[in-house]
């Protein structure tokens, strides 16, 4: 459900460009911090808040990979896969956290905890192997650090 | 040195402290002491170049916009994604201000009155960086109607990506600020002539922006001083891979690529103290060096020499144990991945690359999969619409020129030379 407030948001974030339709992407980020991923709702609330088509929202939310499709776990963990991640074994690190998730990358744990992803190069290859938490960085990771993170996310989620 | 003086002062994040470091200043001097134009007459003479991965100059750049009457914007290009890059995330987190007062600087010098500042999604905390800094230079008028008290003004927007490389296109990264899905545009026309809401616009790069304060506060000679004849200036180089202390470096143009890996004050030599085996000179979508091109000095036309492009300034370092095959697997992914699908030979060439690596890495490859690898290369490159699809080539060419022996490994052995991957074995 998108709140009345979060709607005018879009209304003045649609105002605030030079053309309305600039705003769908910041609108489309309040309706994920919303609802938590992209729903039929979210995309009609936005359409009509900036004056697009539903159909034309759905194409900018499905070119863009961080609106989510689907209701992600709370703890979204991304691992950089990319080539300077690879030189400092990040594939270790991702095979790491599917054995201590008890998922693959891409999927998300049975209680909704956590979503465990890869990501091309998030821009931290001089503190390689790097992950994110919801977009916040952990940087030089260990084995034993992705441990010690997951402990205390679990001390956050429980 | 120049961009990255001050970064260890605490808070600087903060206006007061960036001011008391002498920040904003040179927009005060701009303001009171020169027309917009001489603005961009000094930046054209200081010979800055782009720091983005073109290296165009400047303020030939500026130059080129449409003296049309219509409404001129700018666009900060900081979706930085180039794998092997992090210098401009770096700038935004610890040093907002001073891209702000580029951003200002620039809008002055180039007639604009609605910048754009487009900050790659996932660096969250950057994007919350520049926020702030924007709203404490509107508190401090220093953004907004009549700043310090000129006839200038200002409206800065801070608009966040959401996960898409090929945004840093210039005309893909305006298709998304416009709110569409970032396709690029065809060129001509260029954003000079028509880019944002069909107005002249010009696209500088995080970096760039955040030079040109101290070329404003001390003078085009000074800038010019510093780097080589034609690659003038310092730029940040985002050293990563196989070295002992990577991290951001910023040094004069032309500082042969050696010292920047082994000098104990740069990276330190490789990790483990073991051989060179490749450099990518700058980010993934530049051609190989081999060990030889050590000397090599890192300025454009230095590295157009031998072979490459000094690109986004993300050098990466490769050591001998590492399976090349494996290693340009990877960063093909990377362009399979971000290929946007809007022309054919990118989409499905980038796929097709992607799967033949990928049998090859895994011991399933035929003989002709090499030749087949570079036949797709070269339907790619130049046949594709942006330089996306150049981009995704460079490692695959250069990788089999230096180092075509390994490929033929895996086809007769099924997996690696070097021993670090033994899958198909």
């Amino acid at each position: 459900m998108i709140s009345e407030e979060t709607k005018q948001r879009m209304q003045s974030l649609a105002a605030r460009y030079p053309v309305a339709r600039s705003a769908v992407m910041p609108a489309l980020y309040l309706a994920q911090q919303e609802e938590g991923y992209i729903t039929q709702q979210g995309l009609c609330t936005i359409a009509e808040a900036i004056g697009m088509s539903v159909d034309d929202v759905e194409s900018i939310a499905t070119f863009y990979t961080m609106y989510h499709q689907h209701q992600p776990g709370k703890r979204i963990i991304k691992v950089c896969t990319s080539i300077s991640c690879y030189l400092r074994n990040c594939d270790a690190l991702v095979e790491h956290l599917e054995k201590r998730l008890g998922i693959k990358r891409g999927e998300t744990t049975a209680d909704g905890s956590y979503t465990l992803m890869t990501a091309e190069c998030l821009a931290s290859c001089g503190t390689a192997p790097v992950l994110q938490v919801n977009n916040e960085f952990v940087e030089n990771v260990t084995l034993q650090m992705a441990d010690t993170l997951i402990d205390e996310l679990d001390g956050e989620l429980h | 040195m120049i961009i990255t003086k001050n970064l260890d002062v605490p808070d600087l994040d903060n206006i007061d402290v960036y001011r008391q470091h002498g920040g904003y200043e040179a927009l005060a001097k701009a303001l009171k002491d020169y027309q917009p134009d001489q603005i961009a007459e000094m930046v054209k003479q200081s010979g800055l170049r782009g720091r983005g991965g073109a290296g165009f100059p400047t303020g030939m750049k500026w130059g080129f916009l449409a003296k049309n009457g219509k409404t001129r914007y700018l666009c900060c290009n900081a979706d930085e994604s180039e794998p092997g890059t992090f210098k401009d995330r770096m700038l935004m987190e610890k040093n907002p201000h001073l891209l702000v007062e580029g951003v200002i600087l620039t809008s002055y010098a180039c007639g604009v009155s609605t910048a754009f500042i487009y900050v790659r999604g996932e660096l969250a905390y950057a994007t919350r960086q520049v926020e702030r800094a924007v709203n404490e230079a509107y508190a401090a008028g220093l953004i907004g109607n009549n700043i310090l008290g000129s006839d200038f003004s200002l409206d800065v927007i801070v608009h966040r990506g959401a996960g898409a490389y090929i945004c840093g296109e210039e005309s893909a990264l305006m298709e998304s600020l416009e709110g569409r899905r970032g396709y690029p545009r065809l060129k001509p026309p260029f954003p000079a002539a028509i880019g944002l809401y069909g107005g002249p616009t010009v696209i500088n790069n995080c970096e760039t922006l955040c030079t040109v304060p101290s070329i404003v506060q001390n003078g085009a000679e000074w800038y010019a001083s510093f780097g080589t004849e034609k690659s003038k200036g310092t730029r940040i180089f985002c050293l990563s891979g196989h070295v002992k202390k990577p991290g951001n470096y910023e040094l004069p143009l032309g500082t042969p690529l050696r010292t920047l890996i082994y000098d104990e004050q740069y990276g330190g030599g490789i990790l483990g103290d073991k051989e060179l085996k490749a450099i990518i000179p700058g980010g993934s979508s530049t051609f190989l060096l081999g060990p030889d091109k050590l000397d090599t000095p890192l300025d454009f036309e230095s590295i157009a020499a031998a072979g490459s492009m000094l690109g986004s300034g993300g050098v990466v370092v490769i050591d001998q144990d590492t399976c090349i095959v494996a290693a340009i697997l990877r960063m093909t992914e990377f362009y399979r991945d971000e290929s946007c699908g809007k022309c054919t030979p990118c989409r499905e060439g980038t796929y097709w690359l992607t799967e033949i690596l990928e049998r090859l890495e895994h011991g399933h490859g035929t003989e002709g999969d090499i030749a087949l690898l570079l036949d797709i290369c070269d339907n790619i490159s130049g046949k594709s619409f942006c330089p996306l699809g150049d981009a995704a080539t460079s490692s695959i060419t250069s990788g089999i020129k230096l180092f075509r022996s390994e490929f033929e490994y895996h086809v007769k052995h099924g997996h690696c030379m070097v021993g670090t991957c033994l899958v198909g074995a």
